[in-house]
C-alpha cells in the first residue's frame, strides 16, 4: 500500500497537528506574525500549514515598493488603451511600459509620459527587489542557516540589474533597457540579438543556456531519483550525506549503473546550486559585455573561429555600388 | 472503467496541444532557398497556391494610327506621345482597373474632357508617370514584370493599402499613448513591435530617411555607429511588415545568422534593398508633391497623401499578381516618362522630374 505514495503527482502525505512555530529566536525578532492554518490544495503541493509569515520593516517596505511598481505599470497600460478595461484585458500581452527614447541618453530627469514613469518603476521595483533580497539575509541569519539563497537570489538580481540600469548606465542611454511588458520585453530580446549581431554568439549567453538547461536536466535527475527512492526513506537525504542508507545505496548505484558516476546526497545539492547560480550570472556578464564592449557578436565569432563559415552567395551591399544607404 | 478514464484524458490532452499550437493542416512545399543548414526555406501551404487575379485587356491593343493623342485630343500631358488608338485602349483599361463603378467622369467632366477641374486627373497623370518611371527607372526591383495601375487599385479608385503618418500627439497624457506599437494588428504581424515609422523610412516627410540598418558594423562599438536596441525595434517592426506584405519569412532575404551580412545574404535582399529605394521615390517623387491637389477625404490626419508601402503592391505575394507581366499589354506604360515642364503646371511636377533623375541615379 505504500507504493503508490511516491508515485503520484501530488503529495499525498499530509501531516495536521498542532500548528509548528519554528525555532525560538532572539529577543528583537520577534515580529512574526503568529496567525497560521492548514489548507489543503496546498498541501497537495506543499506543506499544508500556512504560516507564521515574517514581514517585519523590510518585508513591509518591499511589498510597498513592489506594489507601487507594480501599480505604475499597470496604470500605464491601463491609459494607453484609452482606460478602457476591456481593450486592457485584450491587449494586455501586447501592452507595454516603454523606457525612454534614446534623445533622453541616461538622464534621470525625464518626462513622465516620455519614459520618467519606467524610471520611477525601475527605482521602485529595484528598491522591492533588494529590500527582498534584505529578507532572505536577515531570515537565514535569524534561524541560523547558511546564506545560500541569499547568494543565489543576488546572482538573479545581478542579471535584472544588468538589463534594466548598469548596462543602459554603461551606454549613456535608456533606450537600451527593457520595456515593462509581456510580447515587448520578448521582441526586446529579439530586437538585442539582431542590433548586436546574434546573440547566439556570445559565449557567455551559451553559457548561460548550458547552466539553465542544465539545471532542467539537474532537477528532472535528482527529483526523479529522490521520488524513486522515497519508499526506502530517501527523501532524509541530508542525514544519508553521512549515514548513507539502502536508499542512498541504491539511488547511486542506479546512477553509476547508467552513467558511471554519482553524484553523492550532498554534492547533487551544489551541483544544482551552482548551475542554477551560473545561469545568471554567465547571462549577465554576457548582456553587459554587449554593446560595450562587443557591437557584433558574430563578427567577433568569426574573428575567434567560433562561427561557422558558410559559402558567400556573392551577394554585395547595393548601397556600396549607389551611394545610397 | 479507468481504461476508459485514460483513453479520455489521453485523448483531451491530445486535443488541448492542437488546439493551442500554431498548426497548419494540409500538405505543404518547402521551397530550400539558401545553404543547408541555415534553415533558410520557405514553406508553403500547397492549398494557399497563388492565384494571379489580372484582368483581360478591354480589347486588343489596336494597331498604331498616324495621330498621336497629343494631337487628337487637347490637354493631354503625359501620354501625349501614344497613338490615338492606343491612348483610347488604356483609357478603358485604366477605368476598368481603378473606377470600374463611377467610369470616366471619376476623373472627367464629361462635358469637356480636356478640363482639369476634377483633382482625380491630375492625380492620375502622376500615377502613369509614376508607372513609366517604375517601368523604365527600377528594374532592379520590379525586373521585367513591371507595375501597372491595376498592381496597386485592383478595381478600388483608392488603393485598399497604404499609410500617412499618423495623428501627432498634441499633449503630455499617457493617455492612449501606445508610441506606435503594442498592438496587435497585421501591419507589424501581430508582435508588439513599431508599426508606425513608414514615414520615416519610405520617404523624406520627417527629413532625411531613416537608415534600416541597425547591425553592429564591426566587432567593437564605434563611434559612428550609435544604434540603440529600442531602433533596432523599429528596424524589426519595418521587417514584420516586409514579411507580412509579402507572405515571407525572414529566410526569404536574410540568413538569420547574422541579418545584416551581406554576403550570406540571397539575391532578394538585394531586390528588397532597391524596393526600398523606389517607394521612396514614389512617395517623394509622385504622391507627396500631390498634397495640395488631393481632398480633405483623401489625406491622413497630418494632411499628407495616402502613401505606398511593401503592401500597396505585394498583397501578400512575394511577386504581386503572382509575378504575371501584365503591363505587356500596356506599352504606354513601358515609355520613358515626358519631361513635363509646361508653364501652367502644377508645381507637382517639377518634383515629377526630380523623381526621375533620382529613379535614374539608381
Amino acid at each position: 500500500m505504500l507504493m503508490p505514495r511516491y508515485q503520484n503527482i501530488f503529495t499525498q502525505v499530509q501531516v495536521r497537528g498542532k500548528p509548528e512555530m519554528g525555532v525560538p529566536l532572539k529577543y528583537g525578532q520577534e515580529h512574526r506574525k503568529s496567525g497560521t492554518t492548514f489548507n489543503n490544495w496546498m498541501g497537495l503541493i506543499g506543506q499544508a500549514q500556512i504560516g507564521p509569515v515574517y514581514l517585519g520593516w523590510a518585508g513591509v517596505l518591499s511589498l510597498t515598493f513592489g506594489l507601487i511598481a507594480f501599480e505604475i505599470i499597470g496604470f500605464n497600460m491601463l491609459a494607453s488603451v484609452g482606460w478602457d478595461p476591456v481593450q486592457f484585458v485584450r491587449q494586455l500581452f501586447w501592452l507595454s511600459l516603454e523606457p525612454p527614447g534614446p534623445q533622453y541618453g541616461f538622464s534621470p530627469f525625464v518626462p513622465l509620459s516620455e519614459g520618467g514613469w519606467f524610471i520611477m518603476t525601475g527605482a521602485f521595483f529595484t528598491a522591492s527587489v533588494l529590500l527582498w533580497w534584505y529578507r532572505t539575509y536577515a531570515r537565514a541569519k535569524a534561524l541560523g542557516m547558511g546564506l545560500h539563497v541569499s547568494w543565489a537570489f543576488a546572482s538573479a538580481i545581478f542579471l535584472m540589474l544588468v538589463l534594466g540600469f548598469i548596462r543602459p548606465l554603461l551606454m549613456g542611454s535608456w533606450a537600451e533597457a527593457v520595456p515593462y511588458g509581456i510580447f515587448p520585453h520578448l521582441d526586446w530580446t529579439a530586437a538585442f540579438s539582431i542590433r548586436y549581431g546574434n546573440l547566439f554568439y556570445n559565449p557567455f549567453h551559451a553559457l548561460s543556456i548550458v547552466f539553465l538547461y542544465g539545471s532542467t536536466l539537474l532537477f528532472a535527475m535528482h527529483g526523479a531519483t529522490i521520488l524513486a527512492v522515497g519508499r526506502y526513506g530517501g527523501e532524509r537525504e541530508i542525514e544519508q550525506i553521512v549515514d548513507r542508507g539502502t536508499a542512498s545505496e541504491r539511488a547511486g548505484l542506479f546512477w553509476r549503473w547508467t552513467m558511471g558516476f554519482n553524484a553523492t546526497m550532498e554534492s547533487i545539492h551544489r551541483w544544482a546550486w551552482w548551475f542554477a547560480v551560473l545561469t545568471t550570472l554567465t547571462g549577465g556578464i554576457g548582456i553587459l559585455l554587449t554593446g560595450t564592449v562587443v557591437d557584433n557578436w558574430y563578427l567577433w565569432a568569426q574573428e575567434h573561429s567560433y562561427a561557422p563559415a558558410y559559402p558567400d552567395t556573392g551577394m554585395v551591399d547595393p548601397a556600396l555600388s549607389t551611394g545610397g544607404e | 472503467m479507468q481504461g476508459m478514464h485514460r483513453a479520455l484524458a489521453l485523448a483531451g490532452a491530445a486535443a488541448a496541444t492542437l488546439a493551442l499550437v500554431a498548426c497548419e493542416p494540409g500538405p505543404k512545399t518547402i521551397d530550400q532557398s539558401g545553404y543547408r543548414g541555415t534553415g533558410m526555406a520557405q514553406i508553403n501551404l500547397n492549398s494557399a497556391a497563388i492565384v494571379a487575379e489580372v484582368p483581360a485587356p478591354p480589347y486588343a491593343l489596336p494597331a498604331p494610327g498616324e495621330v498621336t493623342a497629343g494631337e487628337a485630343y487637347e490637354n493631354v500631358q503625359v501620354l501625349a506621345n501614344v497613338s490615338r488608338e492606343e491612348f483610347d485602349y488604356f483609357m478603358a483599361a485604366i477605368t476598368a482597373w481603378v473606377a470600374p463603378e463611377q467610369g470616366c467622369n471619376y476623373c472627367h467632366n464629361p462635358a469637356n474632357m480636356a478640363s482639369d477641374e476634377i483633382y482625380t486627373k491630375t492625380v492620375a497623370r502622376s500615377m502613369i508617370q509614376m508607372n513609366q518611371t517604375v517601368n523604365t527607372g527600377w528594374d532592379a526591383h520590379v525586373k521585367q514584370t513591371g507595375v501597372t495601375c491595376w498592381t496597386c487599385h485592383r478595381g478600388n479608385p483608392v488603393p485598399a493599402n497604404y499609410y500617412t503618418l499618423p495623428q501627432e500627439r498634441t499633449t503630455n497624457s499617457i493617455k492612449g499613448k501606445k508610441n506606435g506599437q503594442n498592438t496587435p494588428i497585421a501591419t507589424s504581424a501581430f508582435s508588439s513591435l513599431p508599426y508606425e515609422s513608414f514615414g520615416a523610412y519610405f520617404g523624406s516627410d520627417l527629413g532625411e530617411p531613416m537608415s534600416v540598418r541597425v547591425g553592429g558594423r564591426s566587432m567593437h562599438p564605434q563611434a559612428d555607429h550609435k544604434v540603440s536596441t529600442m531602433e533596432a525595434e523599429q528596424t524589426y517592426g519595418l521587417m514584420m511588415h516586409f514579411s507580412q506584405s509579402l507572405g515571407v519569412n525572414c529566410a526569404h532575404c536574410h540568413n538569420s545568422q547574422n541579418f545584416a551580412n551581406w554576403s550570406i545574404s540571397g539575391p532578394t535582399r538585394v531586390q528588397a534593398w532597391h524596393g526600398v529605394q523606389m517607394v521612396r521615390n514614389i512617395n517623394d517623387g509622385y504622391i507627396s508633391p500631390l498634397k495640395g491637389v488631393f481632398p480633405d477625404n483623401r489625406v491622413g490626419p497630418q494632411g499628407d497623401p495616402y502613401k505606398v508601402n511593401c503592401t500597396t503592391c505585394h498583397q501578400g505575394q512575394a511577386k504581386p499578381l503572382g509575378g504575371v507581366r501584365m503591363v505587356g499589354d500596356y506599352p504606354a506604360l513601358l515609355l520613358p516618362p515626358l519631361d513635363l515642364t509646361a508653364p501652367d503646371d502644377a508645381a507637382g511636377e517639377e518634383t515629377m522630374a526630380q523623381g526621375q533623375q533620382i529613379a535614374a541615379a539608381n
